[in-house]
């Protein structure tokens, strides 16, 4: 964290649907190669600010940068330097797991050499080879969300956003996706990351914790327990929530 | 370029995967032509009628035995009550009954005339029309044989200065409904496919929520699109080719016109066609949104085309609506292409309408159609 390069700067991020306020002047920056944890109670607007930084949704005002482009007018540039993972599950049911990432691989403009070769190094990594020609239909849920994010890293993004990915898979599968994440990071891929698990955020180099709309809290999970004279995240975010 | 070939390798693959729709797309044209065509005739056959003989002269058995043996009729004589026979009207078991009243013969011969009735059940009025003309056609002509026998006059003479018409049915000389009704239930097919199979597709990525998956990639919009068209252009080409091929086996239907101009026709329509799909789907949220409003769509445009009843006799609002009708358009010119032989020249009226029709809608669609919100 020495080198401190801004790779999303967010100042000001205003997005109203009608008259609802779902970000209101969010300000934050996030530096390259760090796990930026994004919390906050259902319905605090994170889902709003990640489709926002993604470029599937239009910011209603404020700058915006995401890898060096402008999220108004670059979404497109955006893209091709990001990766996504949704809590609503990404894959294709009825596709193998070489077909997902052979696809996923060839629009984002690798060549089926490239494609072919990191789907050996990868599939060898997760000990999966021999599910290679699996439909992901048959697959249990655990894994899926361990391809989906190997699939969204799988063409080196800048920045990977994942939205909950951890829902309803249990505490030892959380913790070997979070072995993933880890790697990631240290690849030098900037993780983005909301969740409902406070130990999760204990993951986190960084953590901001969102209250309707705005961002109450952002420092290290380490700041934030002292600040809040808390033991845990979890009291953190409760003593947060509660008192605004 | 690269980008569009990915895209159909995924949906051609998925296509093929999907155990319920392929087989529909494989027999879907082979169920329709042979069951619509062979079912939904518009020729009549068959109708039931009851003769009520009360006079059981020479003369009534005369006429009776002119109808046993008609292809159009299932005859039945007696000489029941007439109540009776109108409770057999009622209970559907006859469509037309004919009474032929005792002293009828008496009457003709003392009289010089005699009266009988025809009364049908016209609730299927095409039934009773044409049933009715042909039972007093054929009376008319035995009435004719009749006076002719009765005067003595050599067989010939008489008819000879009558003023005689004779015609011939172009296009279609033996007025074979199924030549009629093979590039109308084409016509259906194609749209059908083409209609559903395009509308659906996209709307179920919504509903599982790949989209959002596709939308966050560098992804070319057009390309993504033509992805989503292509394969069921394909798909129902190849099924315009199935049922054309059955229907010339099975019923030789004539194929007069050049094959590629009914091939770009159907390109030009399947524009139209897959587009609209397409919309319907960029601007629903589930497939049963889809479903509603493509059947609605469906129904309306196929029921005003002229597939059941002739355009031409529709009222002029009717035929205003038609000028934007697709159905009615590409029907025509199947129509036109296999029966007539009509060439491109000929057809290019409809060429353009389609051509324009598809362009506007897949410009709707590509625009309704935003990667962000």
């Amino acid at each position: 964290m020495n080198t401190r390069e801004v790779i999303i700067d967010v100042e000001n991020l205003v997005k109203k649907f009608g008259s609802f306020v779902a970000n209101d002047h969010l300000t934050f920056q996030v530096y390259k190669g760090e796990i930026f944890g994004f919390l906050g109670a259902n319905g605090a607007g994170k889902t709003t600010a990640i489709r926002i930084l993604c470029g599937l949704s239009t910011p209603t005002a404020g700058k915006i940068w995401v890898a060096g482009f402008d999220a108004f007018h670059q979404t497109e540039q955006i893209k091709r330097n990001i990766g996504y993972m949704s809590q609503r599950f990404s894959l294709y049911d009825d596709l193998t797991v070489a077909e997902n990432i052979a696809f996923y691989g060839g629009i984002y403009g690798m060549s089926r050499k490239e494609i072919k070769e990191k789907t050996e190094v990868l599939l060898n990594k997760l000990e999966f080879s021999s599910q290679k020609n699996k439909l992901i239909s048959d697959l249990p849920l655990g894994w899926k969300q361990k391809l989906a994010f190997s699939v969204a890293i799988f063409h080196n993004p800048k920045i990977v956003f994942l939205d909950e990915p951890t829902g309803g898979v249990d505490p030892i599968t959380r913790r070997s996706f979070w072995d993933l994440i880890y790697e990631a990071a240290e690849n030098g891929i900037t993780v983005f990351v909301t969740t409902h698990y406070m130990d999760e955020a204990e993951y986190c180099n960084r953590v901001s914790i969102m209250v309707d709309g705005k961002i109450a809290a952002l420092d290290t999970p380490e700041g934030l327990k002292n600040a809040w004279n808390a033991n845990n995240m979890d009291e953190v975010f409760l003593k947060i929530t509660r008192k605004l | 370029m690269r980008m569009l070939l990915i895209i159909l390798q995924k949906e051609f693959k998925q296509i093929f995967r999907n155990k319920v729709m392929l087989p529909i797309i494989f027999v879907m044209p082979i169920v329709q032509m042979t069951i619509l065509v062979y079912a939904a005739t518009m020729e009549i056959k068959n109708i039931d009628l009851l003769i009520v003989d009360q006079d059981l002269s020479a003369t009534s058995r005369g006429i009776s035995s002119h109808f046993q043996g008609s292809p159009f009729f299932n005859t039945e004589i007696s000489q029941m009550s007439a109540k009776d026979a109108y409770g057999k009207l009622e209970s559907d078991e006859a469509d037309l009954i004919l009474f032929i009243p005792a002293n009828m013969e008496h009457d003709l011969y003392r009289n010089g005339n005699a009266v009988m009735q025809i009364t049908a059940n016209a609730i299927n009025g095409m039934v009773a029309g044409i049933g009715t003309s042909i039972v007093s056609q054929t009376i008319m002509q035995y009435n004719r044989n009749l006076v002719l026998n009765y005067l003595k006059v050599p067989d010939t003479r008489g008819i000879q200065h009558q003023i005689s018409t004779t015609y011939r049915y172009w296009y279609n000389p033996y007025l074979d409904s199924k030549s009629f009704m093979v590039p109308g239930i084409l016509t259906i097919l194609v749209t059908a496919i083409g209609l559903f199979l395009s509308g659906f597709n996209l709307v179920r990525e919504k509903e599982l929520g790949t989209i959002e998956q596709i939308n966050v990639t560098p992804i070319k919009k057009y390309a993504f699109l033509a992805g989503k068209l292509i394969p069921f252009m394909v798909i129902a080409l190849f099924d315009l080719t199935l049922g054309l091929l059955f229907g010339k086996l099975l019923f030789d239907v004539p194929i007069v016109g050049n094959i590629l101009v009914m091939y770009t026709m159907a390109i030009a329509y399947l524009l139209v066609v897959l587009s609209l799909g397409l919309l319907l789907s960029t601007i629903s949220s589930t497939q049963q949104q889809v479903l509603f409003t493509a059947f609605f769509f469906m129904i309306v445009f196929m029921l005003m085309s002229g597939l059941f009843t002739p355009t031409e006799s529709m009222p002029n609002w009717a035929q205003d609506v038609n000028k934007i009708n697709p159905i009615a358009h590409f029907m025509r010119a199947m129509r036109m292409i296999l029966l007539k032989g009509s060439t491109m020249n000929d057809v290019l009226s409809e060429f353009f309408i389609l051509m324009g029709t598809g362009i506007v809608l897949m410009s709707t669609a590509i625009w309704r159609y935003k990667k962000a919100s």
